[in-house]
């Protein structure tokens, strides 16, 4: 769906970005991740051509966007930008309206969508006439979001989108943005220097350091096959945890014995990760938990089990 | 005090027609120009916020044209554009054109990078960026701009008087000219009252919210068209030829005030300054000017003084006066300044005055070339130092040539040494300077001693200007008696107000007189 290659941007000494590559399929959900500085923002604003590179070229749908007008490219592509950068001088509701007014919307197409938006994102439609420094940092985000995703283009690039909100917020958001399915259908690259928010969001991770990529893969790939110390370092603080969440019930289902015991909490999908079954212990207080895969096969383990599944998969890819 | 804010009150009353059109005048013109500054600035204000390269020569430009003097900016406009409202309201624009010019660059370059990144990111062209995202958000800052413009002119407008321009100036600097605190007032007042509403009305504009804001940008060029076209309003009554009066002439009772009463004279009349009232006249912008009889400029520009055949003019002769003391201390001074009595008519006197203001001779060339001419001059004797007699002049052409002359005369005649303390500003200073022992004499006029330094009551003034002589009789007695100072002969000429037009047209229209005016201007 993108492809950018060989892209290089240098302001006059700095090489912010140096010859990077990759490739996002579509629907999927790239991150990049790197610490401040390495040229996330860079790469991302080339994109939609706000920067022009220094040489290479990038390619959506296979056309090359150096071809088209800047105007009509950025129309197609959701853009959400750290500060939100929503027109303090507009109300929510023409916040939202920009894009489908560039566009040429009838009102009641605008309205009707906004409508729309307003609801799936969970904001009261009284805000609709309210200017966004009448709202909260996580109530502009979402504005934010909802303005990109109003002509539901079908590529979102979003740079560090919740860089800005408390931890409690930014959790809230996460679980929100996973369920969302207007996301579903899209190919998103998102800026982050939260490894967790990447892990918890990345279909994908490009892990970047000076303008370059060190290591591009999903987060299995990252935790348990880095290809040098850089990544390793990286990820050290919090490995125990990301490991959880990297890991999915399904990728440990064989080594889980089933106990056949009965378990009254409800059944949690073998697609969750690690994580969410640890939680589930907590959540229920019970001694075992029940997880289905696929819908039919049912298993039935405690806490001992899943934790020796886990240690297995663990030296199973490091001998890999 | 109380007396004094009632006359304020009755001037007002009394003057109420001329005072609208006045204000009108100023609004007028303070928005007409005010239209075109943003017209041009706020375009180039955009401008150097999108190439930022030029914004240093541009506010620069705009910021050395505001530190021109006012006066000198209008000065330069009258060779461009001629006199009346074009040059006033170009001066009041290139005013105007900084903080306007400034504040647009401002806004537009402090609106939020992120801000205009998203409305990039999001598809607008650099045209839809500009209107719905950079203007908008620049709009209080602008809007600031405009209301310092707005206040800026509003003060410089009462200068545009001096260019027949009209406003409240035409009462502020003719009240500074007749001494008369009311007619001041009248003009400042309403003057500080205008630049006070602007102000304030613009202040509430300029705190509106952005829903407002932009209902009231569309309403804003309407407003400010309507508020120009006060000044078409009070157009004057159209007549056959157009009179430049200084706006001193116009409030006095020997003036145009006197016109009106005595001939009644109805006359198109704008009001300008002295300084270029003349060259007007000569480029044909006027027709009737109020000048000085014995002015140079008379002679340069071809003009002719109309015969004041009712006599509204009191005489202005000009003689030395003289302390009584410093005659009997120095003898043989009446006898030597009285050499150049009735040796100068108007002609004679315009003539060199023409010399030194126009031709840039010295007045002292001038005085030694006219004594030469007149078999008076002698070369300086030797002086004793310890008796020196002490000259004083004005600050005008005239005064410095009748010093130079009188100085020569003393050095030629007498064995006094001479000083002289020229350029002592006006009347009030050199009189003072006389009184105080400063000066021994200088050369004053007789309407001068009459009207500014007597101050007689209308009742006198009424019976003594009837003629030169009772003119000459009544301050010569009345000085002895109340500052012992005596007036030597009358030199000749007779520098009063007086009408002038271009000789040929007061020739082929056949005006030789003021009557023959009015008779002319009546006519059909
Ligand atoms: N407009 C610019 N001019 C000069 N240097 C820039 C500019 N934008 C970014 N840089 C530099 O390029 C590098 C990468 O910046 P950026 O892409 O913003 O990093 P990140 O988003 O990863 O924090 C930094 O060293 C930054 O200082
Ligand atoms: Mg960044």
């Amino acid at each position: 769906m993108i492809k950018v290659k060989d892209i290089s941007k240098h302001f006059g000494k700095v090489k912010a970005v140096d010859t990077i590559s990759f490739e996002v399929q579509e629907q999927e959900n790239l991150i990049l991740l790197g610490t401040s500085g390495c040229g996330k923002t860079t790469t991302l604003k080339m994109i939609n051509r706000l920067i022009e590179p220094t040489s290479g070229s990038i390619f959506i749908n296979g056309k090359n966007i150096a071809d088209e007008q800047p105007e009509t490219l950025r129309r197609g592509i959701g853009y959400v930008l750290q500060n939100n950068g929503l027109f303090p001088h507009y109300t929510v509701a023409e916040n939202i309206a920009v894009v489908p007014q560039l566009l040429k919307w009838d009102k009641k197409k605008i309205a009707d969508r906004t409508a729309e938006l307003m609801e799936k994102l969970h904001l009261s439609s009284d805000y609709l006439h309210a200017y966004p420094n009448e709202l909260s940092g996580g109530q502009q985000q979402r504005i934010g979001l909802a303005r990109a995703l109003v002509s539901d283009p079908p590529v979102l690039l979003m740079d560090e989108p919740f860089g800005a909100l408390d931890n409690v917020t930014r959790a809230s958001i996460h679980k929100e943005f996973k369920a969302l399915d207007e996301l579903k259908r899209k190919t998103i690259i998102m800026v982050t220097h939260d490894v967790q928010e990447a892990f918890e969001l990345g279909d994908r991770i490009c892990l970047m350091d000076k303008g370059k990529i060190i290591q591009s893969g999903t987060p299995t790939d990252l935790l348990f096959s880095p290809p040098n110390n850089f990544v390793k370092d990286f990820l050290k603080d919090q490995r125990l945890q990301l490991e959880f969440k990297a890991i999915r019930l399904l990728d440990i289902w064989d080594l889980l014995p089933d106990l056949h015991k009965t378990d009254q909490s409800p059944t949690i999908s073998a697609n969750t990760n690690l994580w969410t079954g640890l939680e589930q212990f907590k959540f229920t207080d019970s001694e075992t938990i029940s997880i289905s895969k696929d819908q039919n096969e049912i298993k039935i383990i405690g806490f001992e089990q899943l934790m020796s599944a886990f240690n297995q998969y663990k030296n199973k890819q490091g001998h890999e | 005090m109380n007396e004094h804010q009632q006359t304020l009150l009755e001037f007002m009353q009394q003057q109420a027609d001329k005072l609208a059109v006045q204000t009108m005048q100023h609004i007028g013109l303070t928005f007409i120009s005010l239209f075109f500054a943003v017209l041009i600035g706020l375009p180039l204000g955009i401008v150097i916020a999108r190439k930022r390269q030029l914004s240093g020569s541009v506010l620069g430009f705009a910021g050395v044209l505001q530190t021109i003097p006012s006066i000198a900016l209008l000065g330069f406009m009258i060779p461009l554009l001629g006199i009346g409202p074009k040059p006033a309201i170009v001066a009041l624009l290139l005013y105007a054109l900084l903080p306007i010019i400034r504040n647009t660059y401002t806004g537009i370059t402090g609106v939020d990078a992120a801000v205009k990144e998203a409305a990039t990111a999001m598809g607008m062209s650099k045209w839809q960026i500009l209107f719905k995202v950079e203007l908008p958000l620049a709009m209080p800052v602008i809007l600031a701009g405009i209301r310092t413009a707005t206040v800026i002119n509003v003060g410089v407008a009462t200068l545009a008087s001096f260019i027949a321009a009209g406003g409240l100036g035409e009462f502020i600097f003719g009240g500074i000219s007749l001494n008369n605190t009311n007619m001041i007032l009248a003009g400042a007042i309403p003057a500080a009252l205008l630049a006070i509403i602007f102000d304030f009305l613009l202040s509430l504009v300029q705190k509106l919210n952005f829903r407002k804001l932009k209902r009231s940008s569309y309403a804003l060029p309407i407003v400010l068209l309507l508020l120009s076209s006060f000044y078409f309003i009070p157009t004057a009554y159209g007549s056959k030829l157009t009179a430049g009066f200084t706006p001193e002439f116009m409030g006095r009772q020997d003036g145009n005030l006197g016109l009106e009463s005595k001939y009644g004279l109805k006359i198109h009349t704008i009001v300008i300054s002295d300084a270029v009232m003349y060259k007007a006249a000569y480029q044909k912008e006027l027709d009737v000017i109020s000048g000085y009889s014995t002015d140079g400029r008379l002679k340069a520009y071809g003009l002719v003084v109309l015969d004041d055949d009712k006599g509204i003019f009191p005489p202005y002769y000009a003689a030395p006066i003289v302390r009584n003391d410093a005659l009997k201390k120095f003898p043989e001074l009446e006898r030597t300044l009285n050499l150049l009595s009735g040796k100068i008519n108007d002609s004679v006197m315009t003539d060199l005055n023409y010399r030194t203001d126009y031709l840039h001779q010295s007045p002292e060339r001038v005085a030694k070339d006219f004594l030469v001419n007149h078999k008076l001059f002698k070369p300086a004797r030797k002086a004793n130092e310890e008796n020196i007699v002490r000259i004083g002049s004005k600050i005008f052409g005239e005064q410095y040539i009748l010093a130079n002359m009188y100085s020569m005369l003393i050095k030629g005649y007498t064995n006094y040494d001479v000083s002289t303390k020229t350029g002592l500003g006006g009347t009030k200073i050199c009189f003072d300077a006389l009184t105080n022992n400063q000066i021994d004499f200088y050369p004053e006029y007789t309407g001068t001693g009459l009207l500014a330094i007597l101050q007689a009551s209308s009742k006198t003034i009424n019976e003594v200007t009837k003629n030169k002589d009772s003119t000459y009789n009544y301050v010569q007695r009345e000085f002895k008696k109340q500052y012992q100072i005596s007036w030597l002969k009358p030199i000749g000429f007779n520098n009063a107000y007086a009408l002038m037009m271009r000789e040929q047209q007061a020739k082929s229209l056949n005006i030789k007189t003021i009557s023959n005016l009015k008779r002319y201007l009546n006519s059909k």
